[in-house]
């Protein structure tokens, strides 16, 4: 990406002394940045440095009752706290079962499955998995909690067989990962279908010439070829998940009891239903900082790529 | 042959299972008085969708959304151009620095921004404040847009703008008259990209405004859905394929102009 960035022409104009230039430099440098540099200072960078402050006191929703300063209280409540440790479990189980086993390799074997079919085929699988992308979160929790639910279509469907319930009681968990991998699967689809599309096909000849079988030319040709991609995907979608609230939110609420109440709903549910803003801001800083951790890994694996 | 039948027949599972969880929104919303299956009754009916249809339903909170979403659009897009300009165009060490600074924020989880965001807001009254959710809707929409952005303006070549450079004219000038023409389709990405994501935004304005009037429909639609418990679900139904549909036009019109949201991960993967 750096390869076609252009340096600027030494001078504009050829008269003009050193310090002038510089001067130029960084107006012409600095001035179109301003109004993102201050959005992003205030309603971004701000809040964050602010929860820093917060998070190592009481301060409560109501307002009332001064704000005391509470050191590492916040955080020492956090660790022994077992309904946290609960939550980062489930939200675990959510990222690896949703993300890193269901919406990846869904997705990779859609791409694959795709390859060489005809248009129509591929518009309308693509069609529907993109919908599913496509819909707000919010309908998205609707449609599944009406699929799941007691007298809902999945249990139409599977009453016959006599294996009819309320899923969304009976498992929780499963519902939503099924949930969140209907919805997040059309992401990994894409980057693979790209990905693929740049695997070169002497290479897949030559394999089967070989006497390779379908499976040792995905093993031995194709999954080393896109490496990088799997690993972009997995940290992107890793993100993406990590933080999910809305759709989980509609479906169970977290319940039953606490049964998919992953980090994101309990830290909703300290912050803005138990009033607790200091320990909820330091649930927040505890995610802000795995993000942060997975967004760097991020950052160096598309720089080595260049 | 086998082989040919295999892979479409599982491609038909697939495509069955995405298809499954909508059969519910799209047959409950034409039949009167349906509960939460896919059941055809047989009955077909606008009813659901004309009960839905009022200024307090669908209306104000889609025009809420509208002015959310199109006002955050619309100051993202603008103010990314600008933001993209030096990024794409110089070459130094800040600029460099922020590009990474701009990556990792767009990797940070925006649900555990809000409650620092709340407290913030809170502290200074701003809870409830329509221009306020936009600012910060944004500030967190901003990473991603510069990023594409810059991209996309890579793409434009330079020795147009040299020529204006010589000619004495300034960043504005340079941006106004010869990239942004040319970045008219980048630009139109950003914009609907922008406008799709706060369209569906549910967390940040669930938790930054309170009143129901000020409210857009992904708020509405989940108040909707959770107090009215046992009624209703046909009118859900109508009320979440009407806030739907602009989505799904919006992205048509992407992928008709663009080759789809393809180009969309090409600008994700830089």
């Amino acid at each position: 990406m750096t390869a076609t960035t252009p340096t600027l022409p030494p001078a504009v104009r050829g008269s003009t002394s050193v310090p002038r230039r510089d001067r130029g430099r960084i107006l012409r440098h600095l001035v179109p940045l301003l109004p993102a540099l201050l959005l992003l200072t205030v309603f971004f960078a701000g809040p964050m440095l602010w929860s820093v402050y917060t998070a190592f006191t009481n301060s409560a929703l109501s307002g009332t009752g001064a704000v005391e300063f509470i050191g590492l209280a916040n955080f020492e409540r956090l660790l022994n706290d077992p309904s946290f440790w609960h939550s980062i479990l489930l939200t675990l189980v959510f990222v690896v079962g949703s993300a890193v086993i269901g919406q990846n390799t869904l997705g990779l074997l859609i791409a694959l499955l795709m390859r060489g079919r005809n248009r129509a085929t591929r518009t309308a699988v693509t069609g529907l998995v993109l919908a599913a992308w496509a819909v707000p979160e919010t309908v998205a929790g609707f449609c599944w909690y009406a699929f799941l639910y007691r007298t809902g279509t999945l249990n139409e469907l599977l009453q016959p067989l006599g294996m009819s319930q309320n899923w969304l009681y009976t498992a929780p968990m499963v519902a939503v990962i099924f949930a969140n991998v209907w919805r997040g699967t059309a992401f990994s689809m894409l980057v693979y279908d790209a990905a693929l599309s740049e695997v070169p096909p002497d290479l897949l000849e030559a394999a089967a010439i070989d006497g390779a079988s379908r499976w040792q030319k995905l093993r031995h040709v194709t999954l080393p070829l896109i490496r990088r991609s799997i690993v972009t995907n997995l940290m992107l979608i890793t993100l993406q998940t990590l933080a999910a609230f809305g759709l989980i939110f509609v479906m169970t609420g977290g319940g039953p009891g606490t049964a998919s109440q992953t980090t994101p709903l309990y830290m909703y549910e300290q912050a803005f239903k138990f009033y607790e803003l200091g320990y909820g801001t330091a649930m927040a800083l505890v995610l802000l900082a795995v993000g942060g951790i997975f967004s760097a890994i991020y950052l160096r694996l598309i720089r080595w790529e260049d | 042959m086998a082989r040919r039948l295999a892979t479409y027949l599982a491609l038909l599972l697939i495509a069955i299972c995405f298809l499954l969880p909508f059969t519910w929104l799209l047959i409950a919303s034409v039949q009167p008085a349906s509960g939460l299956s896919a059941e055809l009754t047989g009955e077909f009916s606008l009813v659901n969708f004309s009960e839905v249809l009022t200024p307090e339903t669908v209306f104000r909170p889609m025009l809420n959304s509208l002015v959310i979403s199109g006002g955050t659009a619309i100051v993202t897009a603008l103010v990314a151009t600008f933001a993209a300009y030096p990024l794409s165009r110089y070459r130094s060490r800040f600029g460099r620095g922020f590009l990474l600074v701009i990556l990792f924020a767009t990797g940070l989880p925006i649900t555990a921004v809000m409650v620092p965001v709340y407290a913030m807001y809170s502290r200074f009254n701003l809870v409830d404040s329509v221009w306020a959710t936009v600012a910060f809707m944004t500030a967190s929409a901003l990473p991603f847009a510069i990023w594409m952005m810059k991209n996309f303006m890579d793409g434009v070549p330079l020795n147009l703008e040299e020529a204006a450079w010589t000619d004495g004219a300034g960043w504005f000038q340079s941006l106004h008259r010869i990239v942004l023409p040319l970045m008219i389709p980048g630009l139109t990405v950003v914009f609907i990209f922008t406008f799709v994501l706060q369209w569906g935004n549910f967390f940040v304005p669930f938790i930054l405004l309170l009143s129901p009037e000020k409210q857009p429909a992904s708020v509405t639609i989940y108040t909707f859905f959770s107090q009215y418990g046992q009624v209703a679900y046909g009118q859900l139904a109508a009320f979440s394929i009407l806030y739907t549909v602009p989505v799904i036009l919006l992205y048509s019109a992407v992928s008709k102009a663009l080759g789809g949201a393809f180009s969309l991960t090409g600008a994700v993967k830089g």
